[in-house]
């Protein structure tokens, strides 16, 4: 046995990958070491990397499903760039995971994977765990398949299938490492396993292996608790939360604020179907779940219940909502509330389904057909989800309006652990069933389409009102009276209306601040959506480096607040790092003219996060004197 | 039933189909069936999607919805979902439901949900000028298809059969005695009642139907079928259809012992009937009517079953899944 591990120094924070092949466990083993770490106190942020194959042949590199997880004692904010500890459950896990980690890394391997077989199709030439391929790295094989197998030997279980519990080894391993307690783990495998003993008592068997197993080799703790008493987290009023459940709560949130029953309605895609598995999940009476038959029915189907007096969401990814983009007009030309949330995920076509990125921006705003303004709205974490729907939503209830939420393949599925949402302080929700409901009983349609002054917003005057029967449509209506109208001033004043709504929204929202650094900053590093931890973790390391750095992160995209140009104008250069080829870029010099010579882009497109370093480097790319 | 007055239902738009258009006749009929049935105006939706028959929510007023192309059962659907008190048609065509909207269609139909669809049949594009389209039939010259079209035509019944339906009737635009009891029954049913109404497009497709439709020619060209009854037509309803064993087929028989008896809840004597068409009668009336559990009341089951719960329980559920609980209090 090898003493090496205590090579590895303690430190405040740590960044976990657990790679293996997609049927290895490695999402629920990630998982689950995220439970135990936020259980256990610790601030955390995580990521799923993983192919779009459910089980791809065992042992290849394109197979290889990975998950990362930053912890500490202080706050975590992304998932981290390069990893410090590596679970490699197989050698192609280790071969794609080699380029990501840092020097100094501790990797554990299950030696018992790396056979000749396996080593040829990881493309390995040689046995890495022999000679100086790992130099640079602590390295600590485990026969982990023969413990595992040995720690269920008493159970009646074939081969198979107790190989099958290697990873809940490894998490014991990791969870005695860390000096996490395992209470969390294993109530959860009763919890899960209830109905199934067997597998049950084997996968505590292989917890309580492996811990024992680090145990009685010595191989140190890497984690120093004290690091975690420091920090004064009230277990109680944090929790972990992923995108997608933090985008369920929003919505349930939005339910009980505007007193409206919400519909989400929504088709199966990656990946945005994880928040149809929560909603469904969390069988809430205020929010029902309908699947529709296809992308274009799941915003049918929504509009249908914003037009019956709920509130319609759908939800998917790009290539969902360039389907639905038809009927995001008519909620449009109709004038309905109507919420859409896009998991942007990498195109174009299928692209790389299981992959992040920005690149639906422009698609929000100009996706249709006509001039059909709509408000865009981006969330920047996990548990920003809940905040940025109940933004989103209350703005196409006030104005009467398709919305669409930004949000991406990495943060519908990425945790963090935040404080719990002071849920008395949120406001309500006004909706316009007030208008309807004071409008005069009498039959003329013409009272269905006076405005609400503030909003523009026109009465939601809903089915089963008596005395409030009209006709809508998708055909152009008169702006007074409601009818058909072919009439071309109409089609114009219309059409202003429309714009007009929209930039409506401004009036409501607060002016653009700085997240951090001061106001005369030499460079702005400006984000939206998913990039805001790392930029965050960037800005802060340049300011502490002693840069005039500062960081913008936009939660409206469309329309921007009031005093966005001045706001930006204070600053020299304005750096906009973005997954995609610059679409706020262009956005930006093409709507604030006046800061267009100042920007700076940054983009990169490969799938993956921004890790922090590269946003450091990017700005310290624009420090010439350096 | 006493009759009431159909104007009742109607708005104060001018109705701008072409003159001659079977689809006064149908809105007439519509407005007749509402107001006998004692519809309440305020409970009650129109939806359509695009096409000349899908302007008829203009002219009904009770709340009205014109969509999009083909997407009106979707829009339907979650209009009934989010309130099932609601009395929910649809109107569409034959270009609107079987092409563009087929996929919707289907679905409305397998999940049985209580609306009622008019699904007007012309064979023909009217609004968009008189291309071919899903029923058309072979050789159909058409703007798109000088030549003749070379598709053949899908069965509008027998497309809800296959997808399920449990309430299939046909029936003829200009018929303003059977159409108005087609619709109540329609309405009557729980679940979707998908009704095909044959229609004349006389810009288009001029009498495309006449051979069968035509007055003079419907004793013989109609077999008018009512569950429990023979299934008899002619002047003097002295011939009947019968079941060729060998064939799986019907035929006419002059021997009223061998006629069949309409069973509105066969499915396979209803794909018969809907395969029946020249040199055989058509068939008429309410063909298929069975009754299967409704997606809508099972959805309200799941859906709005328990107190909702606090929103601050809800943030303080440890995760959705409740991993985390157990820890907390651990603590």
């Amino acid at each position: 046995m090898t003493a090496a591990l205590h090579a590895v120094k303690p430190r405040d924070f740590h960044i976990v990958r657990f790679a293996g092949d997609s049927g290895d466990g490695m999402q629920l083993s990630g998982q689950q070491l995220t439970n135990s770490v936020g259980s256990a106190g610790f601030d955390l942020s995580s990521m799923q990397d993983f192919p779009a194959e459910i089980r791809a042949p065992a042992g290849s590199t394109y197979g290889v499903s990975a998950f990362q997880l930053q912890f500490g004692g202080t706050r975590v904010r992304t998932p981290g760039d390069s990893p410090d500890v590596l679970v490699a459950f197989n050698p192609a896990a280790l071969k794609v995971s080699l380029p990501l980690i840092e020097p100094g890394a501790l990797i554990i391997v299950d030696e018992a994977t790396f056979t000749d077989r396996q080593l040829r199709k990881a493309g390995f030439d040689h046995n890495p765990l022999q000679g100086n391929t790992l130099a640079d790295f602590d390295v600590y094989p485990i026969d982990i398949t023969g413990q595992t197998l040995e720690a269920l030997r008493a159970l009646d279980m074939k081969r198979p299938d107790a190989i099958r519990c290697r990873n809940f080894f490894a998490l014991g391993f990791l969870l005695w490492t860390f000096d996490l307690p395992r209470q969390t783990l294993i109530d959860w495998i009763d919890e899960r396993f209830e109905s199934l003993p067997t597998i049950r008592a084997a996968n505590e068997a292989a917890v309580n292996a492996g811990h024992a197993f680090a145990e009685t080799a010595e191989v140190g703790h890497l984690f120093e608790r004290q690091t975690v008493d420091e920090v004064p987290l009230d277990a109680a009023e944090y929790r972990t939360v992923r995108g997608a459940e933090a985008i369920a709560l929003g919505l349930a949130a939005v339910s009980r604020l505007a007193d409206t029953h919400l519909m989400f309605c929504s088709y199966p895609i990656t990946p945005a179907s994880s928040i149809l598995h929560e909603l469904a999940n969390a069988r809430d009476p205020a929010v029902s779940v309908f699947q529709a038959e296809d992308e274009i029915a799941s915003c049918c189907a929504a509009i249908g219940a914003s037009y019956a007096g709920s509130l319609g969401v759908t939800s998917s990814s790009g290539p969902g909502i360039a389907l639905k983009a038809e009927a995001i007009g008519l909620g449009i030309a109709s004038e309905l509330p109507l919420l859409i949330i896009n998991s942007q995920r990498a195109g174009p076509s299928t692209g790389l389904p299981t992959k992040t990125e920005q690149s639906d921006l422009l698609q929000a705003l100009h996706g249709r057909h006509g001039d059909t303004p709509l408000p865009v709205v981006a969330a920047r974490s996990p548990a920003d989800c809940f905040r940025a729907v109940i933004d989103a939503s209350r703005t196409a209830l006030r104005h009467m309006t398709p919305v669409i939420l930004l949000i991406d393949g990495y943060l519908t599925n990425a945790a963090e652990y935040s404080r719990l949402p002071e849920v008395d302080r949120l406001e309500p929700i006004w909706t316009s069933r007030q208008l309807a409901d004071n409008l005069p009983d009498h039959a003329a349609h013409d009272r269905l389409f006076k405005r609400d002054a503030a909003s523009l917003a026109r009465p939601w005057a809903i089915p089963g009102t008596h005395r409030l029967m009209h006709r809508i449509g998708g055909l152009e209506t008169d702006i007074s009276s409601g009818h058909i109208s072919y009439d071309p001033a109409n089609h114009q004043a219309k059409t202003d209306l429309r714009h007009e709504k929209i930039l409506k929204v401004a009036d409501f929202l607060p002016v653009e601040t700085l997240v951090q650094g001061e106001p005369q900053s030499q460079v702005l590093v400006l984000g939206w959506g998913s990039t805001y931890g790392a930029i965050f973790e960037a800005v802060r390391g340049e300011i502490a480096d002693g840069r005039s750095v500062a960081q913008a992160h936009f939660r409206f995209l469309h329309p921007f607040p009031p005093q966005t140009e001045e706001f930006l104008a204070t600053f020299d250069r304005i750096l906009i790092p973005e997954i995609n080829m610059g679409q706020l870029a262009t956005l930006l010099r093409s709507e604030l003219p006046r800061v267009a010579e100042r920007i700076v882009q940054y983009n990169q497109v490969t799938g993956l996060p921004f890790k922090v370093q590269e946003i450091r480097d990017a700005i310290r790319g624009l420090f010439t004197d350096d | 039933m006493t009759k009431s007055d159909y104007k009742t239902f109607a708005t104060d738009r001018e109705v701008r189909w072409c003159p001659g258009c079977g689809d006064y006749s149908i809105l007439k009929s519509v407005l007749q069936a509402l107001a006998d049935t004692g519809s309440r105006p305020e409970n009650t939706v129109f939806v359509s999607g695009i096409g000349c028959a899908a302007r008829m929510p203009y002219y009904i007023d009770t709340y009205g919805f014109h969509t999009i192309h083909g997407r009106a059962p979707a829009i339907a659907t979650g209009i009934k979902l989010a309130n099932p008190a609601l009395e929910v048609w649809v109107v569409t065509g034959d270009g609107d439901g079987l092409s563009i909207g087929g996929n919707h269609l289907l679905h409305l139909l397998r999940r049985n949900i209580d609306i009622n669809l008019l699904l007007f049949n012309n064979e023909t594009y009217g609004l968009t000028k008189g291309q071919m389209s899903p029923t058309s039939r072979i050789g159909t010259r058409s703007p798109s298809t000088p030549e003749g079209s070379i598709a053949r035509p899908a069965s509008p019944c027998g497309f809800a059969l296959g997808s399920g339906a449990t309430f299939i009737a046909r029936g003829i635009d200009v018929d303003q005695k059977g159409l108005p009891v087609l619709l109540h029954e329609a309405k009557a049913h729980a679940g979707t009642s998908f009704v095909e109404i044959l229609q004349n497009c006389i810009v288009y497709n001029k009498d495309v139907f006449a051979p069968v439709t035509d007055k003079k020619r419907a004793d013989e060209w109609q077999v008018r079928v009512e569950h429990g009854k023979p299934l008899l037509f002619g002047a003097r309803r002295e011939k009947g259809l019968r079941l060729n064993p060998r064939a799986l087929a019907l035929e006419v028989t002059q021997n009223l012992d061998e006629v069949l008896v309409h069973d509105e809840t066969n499915a396979t004597l209803a794909a018969l009937l809907i395969a029946l068409c020249p040199p055989l009668p058509m068939a008429f009336g309410v063909i298929h009517r069975r009754s299967e559990p409704m997606f809508d009341a099972a959805f309200q089951v799941i859906e709005k079953s328990g107190e909702a719960p606090s929103l601050d329980a809800l943030v303080r559920r440890a995760t959705i899944h409740d991993h985390r609980q157990a820890a907390i209090d651990e603590k």
